[in-house]
């Protein structure tokens, strides 16, 4: 999978608009393999990392951002005993861009255990990504104990509720959600009625034309309920964007990369930049996968997302730490 | 006189085993209905039933890499978050059944039913 060109032919399009099923299931990268995908008006291609014809799209781009996720500072058992080196390494992979992106988004799980000193060794290492500013949303890790307030304190100066908020940089709309909040038993992840009617009011007022990006921690589609994989009342959020030509939904949590397209909604998950975590159902649960060492690194990754204006396309970069 | 000899030695084996038995036996009562273990692992509660009588200690211990809690859906009791290795013990006090979960993983739940 890690390095094959993937959407030349278009085999099946029944909706009439250039997007072939059959080609999005090839586009799923499990994990850190390296795909780039371009959706461009409805139509996804996808290029090995190694392209340079996709390499070249990605570098025609207005703006890019970087999105990093779970780096779950504190953590220190056999999956991988040094989080610090491997964000580190993830800084650098972010420093080495051709062009520095405009921001960097962390979709949560910034540390392990809440603890103050995880999130200080966080901030510090963030000192040295060359990106203007951080976005962050809560993921489960950071926000044990208090009900996430030492997050809002730290992160939170202009969100809303739990710590939800959207902003626009250069004509996209990004939205920033928490669904690792007031959860119940036997349930998955979950947004809760305010936020939902927050989030319908937050993008009503935008044209149809608009591309909209959506980040939270835990996948916003159903990946595997079995291990919480999920977001109870994410098809009512969904639902408030149904109308958009391009939505990105990005998340976090699940320690690979996933994607998936539907519609106009392409979702994608993040690797991890602290451990890996087992394919859905490969294990007896979701609990950090020990690998060799020498394998590590090319199970996490930081993810890069370019935007070109002229198209309303973003393209979707992931690469691993080796 | 070998048959006699067999006879008084038997006598004498329960007449040292009796003292030692009971003390033994009381013990085991004082302690058997008062704790009970229940082992998180592999993100799942263990055993994930629990059929316990009034006063029982339970004590939750984390085997797994990722730090849990324990919740009970009527707030009844809650954990802090254990980190692997840590504790936590909770004696019940009503009759009842319990229903409760790990807040951070809500898949994980279990079950205690206090007789």
């Amino acid at each position: 999978m890690p390095q094959q060109k993937t959407s030349d032919v278009i085999l099946y399009d029944h909706n009439r608009d250039g997007v072939d099923r059959r080609g999005f299931l090839k586009c799923m990268a499990w994990a850190g393999t390296g795909a780039l995908c371009v959706l461009q008006g409805g139509v996804l291609k996808s290029y090995a990392l190694d392209d340079s014809s996709g390499m070249h799209k990605a570098a025609k781009a207005d703006f890019s951002f970087v999105q990093i996720s779970d780096s779950h500072m504190g953590f220190n058992k056999a999956a991988n005993p040094d989080v610090v080196a491997t964000m580190k390494v993830a800084i650098d992979k972010i420093r080495a861009l051709p062009v520095a992106p405009e921001f960097i988004l962390h979709t949560g799980d910034i540390t392990h255990l809440s603890k103050p000193s995880e999130f200080d060794t966080v901030d510090q290492l963030l000192k040295a990504a060359p990106a203007k500013d951080v976005f962050f949303v809560p993921g489960e890790h950071d926000v044990l104990e208090d009900n996430g307030q030492q997050y809002r304190d730290r992160y939170g100066e202009s969100t809303k509720g739990d710590g939800w908020y959207s902003f626009d940089k250069k004509g996209v709309h990004f939205v920033g959600l928490v669904n690792v909040m007031n959860l119940k038993a036997g349930g998955m992840g979950s947004l809760g009625h305010e936020q939902l009617e927050w989030l319908e009011d937050d993008v009503k007022h935008l044209s149809k034309s608009t591309p909209v990006v959506v980040f939270a921690h835990v996948p916003l589609w159903t990946i595997y309920p079995d291990w919480g994989w999920g977001t109870d009342d994410s098809a009512q959020a969904l639902s408030y964007l149904k109308r958009f030509g391009s939505v990105t939904v990005l998340n976090g949590h699940i320690h690979q990369t996933m994607q998936k397209v539907e519609g106009n909604i392409t979702f994608h998950t993040a690797t991890s930049t602290a451990f890996p975590q087992p394919r859905p159902g490969e294990a007896p649960s979701p609990g950090p996968m020990k690998v060799p060492a020498e394998k590590l690194r090319s199970l996490l990754g930081v993810t890069d997302v370019n935007y070109m204006r002229k198209r309303h396309a973003l393209a979707v970069i992931d690469s691993t730490l080796e | 006189m070998k048959k006699r000899n067999w006879i008084l030695y038997a006598a004498l084996a329960i007449m040292l085993a009796l003292p030692a038995l009971s003390p033994l036996e009381q013990s085991v009562a004082a302690a058997s209905p008062a704790a009970v273990d229940v082992k998180i692992d592999n993100f799942s509660f263990l055993p994930p039933t629990l059929t316990v009588k009034v006063g029982t200690q339970i004590t939750w211990t984390n085997d797994d890499d990722i730090p849990h809690n324990v919740v009970s859906n009527d707030q009844s009791f809650k954990s802090r978050v254990l980190d692997t290795d840590e504790k936590f013990t909770y004696t019940v006090s009503k009759p009842g059944t319990y229903i409760y979960y790990c807040s951070i993983h809500p898949k994980m739940t279990g079950k205690i039913v206090v007789e």
